[in-house]
């Protein structure tokens, strides 16, 4: 084990970095991404890997989309840099109907290994259009697989493992953690598909992914110094997403709250509630943003942004009136 | 390209074409037309009928590792390629031994072992799609060229301007094709369409466009073979414009109710097969060699019919197969 303190930022480029030296097919299309990219996840890798596998794009995001598929079904690993989610909705058919489809209309015959990036998740002050967390559309679309990378940690391993696989992968970094640090163990694994339980309680199952996993231990933190014990789990993917180990806890607490940054009405919060229901019939809840744009004034953003109290909050619910949900 | 090797390409077309349409009718229901149980072609089906010079014309100077994108309406590519016509058959039937095992259909048909790399029911998807497979060549210093087929129709979606940018500014080995038979769906595309015309549109996005008569297959060959070479000697990008029309609806149960009669009258007047029989008598063919090729066909058709007709439809399970690897396979 070798762990080496790094940023979310450096733990993504060293995944590939790695990932590029290993495989010539590891191609790089996007904007900006020969000065570094904007959150500096690209530094110096043009420099060390060339202009030809490393492609300056112009503000063309469906064309960057579609020249991933086209790149992948030619036998490239692309990695197609689209920004924010808030920008590769410009790239929405590109990404639905041609890179998630193509493997399966085509009967198998292509496949698209391309890793579509593109961060989600509060932008301090950036409002409506460029603060969005739209990773349960994505969720929804068969075709792909969908990774949150919540720490550095994740940022090394998911990306390293997303750049190995056969499939498209919704790619979401969040742009608020590219400064957060940790130590990193780049030979570590953590199968995709398998969530990371922070801690283990008895009395609450809380679920996470992506920033709001922090905001969940948070809580957890105050829940536990109130005498209610919970679990923390951070999914890490959405699809495929680890079943098995959420339905396990709420078998055991009987309760589960999911906590996410997106909108809390039709957000994946209610696919892992409502799974957890179905098969485990434990009471559920689920905390996200309220069904508003985010605004600009920091008192409006404030409004969509949820924190630690806002979960307590939640969980006690579950306490307060036995036998309801909150 | 020997005018008789390009009738015969063109008459594969056409004899495919007039098959699946006609067994296509009641198969699907829009504009006005009902399902019929007993179609063996179902869904929407855009047929080349009358556009089958500029597929033949162009594939004649495709190798088979060149690779090619296409539109909603790309049987006549994909057969012009060098696709099995059983397979082809198969999978617009629906079956099994289809080339897309039955889970594209007519608007997805691909075939991949000759460089086929897709039809697509989203009008303009191709061509940047195309890009990137010509980017992927570049890099990997291999020597083939892309084809994208289009429509005219997709010259004023966004993906026309961003992929034309993108393969001058990366000058990648990239033939664009606008197959223009002026119908944008059941409107009329210079209605809808500013400017001074597509060559016009392609020469300010930087790729050099030449027009052609689309149903010459003759001009179209030699346009292709000249472009092609440049495009191969690493010149960037090229387009053509071919004028042709169509001489049915925008699929198979379009009965062109908003179309002037005059207009079908001319197109079914001036279809490249018919020219091309003119011609080839014209230059010292005889009938019997024309015929025989016809008679080509026609076993050849006969045998897709059976071949699909035989093969039987995908077992359910096969819904969840090639889907994705990780995460796929399950209904929920």
């Amino acid at each position: 084990m070798v762990l080496k303190s790094m940023t979310y930022a450096e733990a993504a480029r060293q995944a590939l970095r790695d990932a590029m030296t290993r495989d010539p097919g590891v191609v790089v299309v996007g904007e900006d991404v020969g000065r570094g990219g904007i959150f500096q996840q690209y530094k110096g890798i043009q420099a060390e890997f060339g202009c030809e596998r490393v492609i300056d794009a112009p503000i063309s995001e469906s064309a960057i989309a579609a020249v991933g598929v086209g790149m992948a079904l030619a036998g490239l690993r692309p990695v197609v840099e689209l920004r924010v989610v808030d920008f590769a909705l410009c790239a929405m058919d590109e990404i639905v109907n041609q890179a998630a489809k193509a493997r399966y209309m085509f009967g198998g015959q292509g496949r698209v290994p391309a890793v579509l990036r593109m961060p989600i998740g509060h932008w301090r002050s950036s409002a409506a259009q460029h603060s969005q967390s739209l990773e349960t559309w994505f969720a929804h679309l068969p075709g792909v697989v969908v990774m949150c990378p919540a720490t550095p940690q994740d940022s090394y391993a998911m990306l390293t493992d997303a750049l190995r696989g056969e499939d498209p992968v919704v790619y979401m970094e969040h742009k608020e953690l590219w400064a957060v640090s940790a130590p990193v163990d780049t030979a570590a694994t953590l199968p995709l598909g398998r969530a990371r339980v922070l801690c283990q309680g008895g009395d609450l199952t809380i679920v996470s992914w992506s920033a709001a996993v922090r905001v969940a231990q948070q809580a957890a933190s105050t829940l536990a110094r109130e005498g209610i014990s919970a679990s923390v789990i951070d999914l890490r993917s959405l699809w495929p997403w680890d079943r098995e180990t959420v339905l396990a806890d709420c078998a055991r607490t009987r309760k589960l709250l999911v906590v996410h940054e997106s909108v809390q009405v039709a957000g994946f919060g209610a696919e892992v509630a409502a799974t957890a229901a179905q098969a485990t019939g434990c009471r559920v809840s689920r905390l996200g943003a309220p069904r508003i744009p985010v605004g600009y004034a920091q008192s409006l953003e404030d409004v969509s942004r949820i924190q630690a109290k806002d979960v307590v909050r939640a969980a006690f619910a579950f306490f307060d009136q036995p036998g309801v949900a909150a | 390209m020997e005018l008789l090797s390009l009738y015969r390409s063109m008459a594969r077309i056409r004899a495919f074409e007039l098959a699946a349409e006609e067994l296509s009718i009641g198969g699907v229901a829009v504009l006005g037309q009902q399902i019929n149980e007993r179609a063996k072609v179902r869904g929407p089906l855009h047929g080349s009928i009358g556009q089958e010079a500029i597929a033949a014309g162009v594939c004649a100077h495709l190798e088979r590792n060149d690779l090619l994108t296409s539109s909603h309406r790309g049987h006549g590519h994909t057969l012009a390629k060098g696709a099995d016509m059983r397979r082809m058959m198969a999978e617009l039937f629906g079956r099994r031994d289809g080339i897309n095992s039955g889970k594209g259909g007519s608007m997805h048909i691909a075939d991949f072992s000759v460089g086929m790399l897709g039809a697509n029911g989203i009008v303009g998807a191709g061509l940047a799609i195309a890009c990137g497979a010509a980017q992927a060549m570049q890099l990997q210093r291999r020597p083939n060229i892309v084809t994208c087929f289009f429509g005219d129709g997709a010259v004023n979606r966004g993906p026309f301007l961003e992929a034309l940018n993108w393969a001058c500014l990366f000058k990648l080995p990239v033939l664009f094709v606008c197959e223009d038979n002026r119908w944008s769906s059941t409107s009329k595309t210079d209605e809808l369409t500013a400017g001074p015309g597509i060559v016009a549109r392609s020469a300010a996005l930087g790729v050099p466009a030449e027009r052609v008569d689309g149903n010459d297959v003759e001009a179209v060959a030699a346009l292709a073979q000249r472009l092609v070479r440049e495009i191969r000697a690493g010149e960037g990008p090229r387009l053509i414009h071919g004028l042709t029309r169509r001489m049915r609806g925008h699929l198979s149960a379009d009965k062109q109710s908003y179309r002037d009669p005059t207009d079908i009258e001319i197109a079914e007047k001036q279809e490249p097969i018919l020219r091309a029989r003119i011609r080839l008598l014209e230059a010292g063919t005889s009938q019997a060699e024309i015929d025989s090729i016809d008679e080509a066909v026609a076993r050849e058709l006969q045998d897709a019919l059976d071949f699909a007709e035989a093969s039987p439809e995908p077992e359910a399970v096969e819904a969840f197969v090639e889907v994705q690897m990780l995460g796929g396979g399950t209904w929920y």
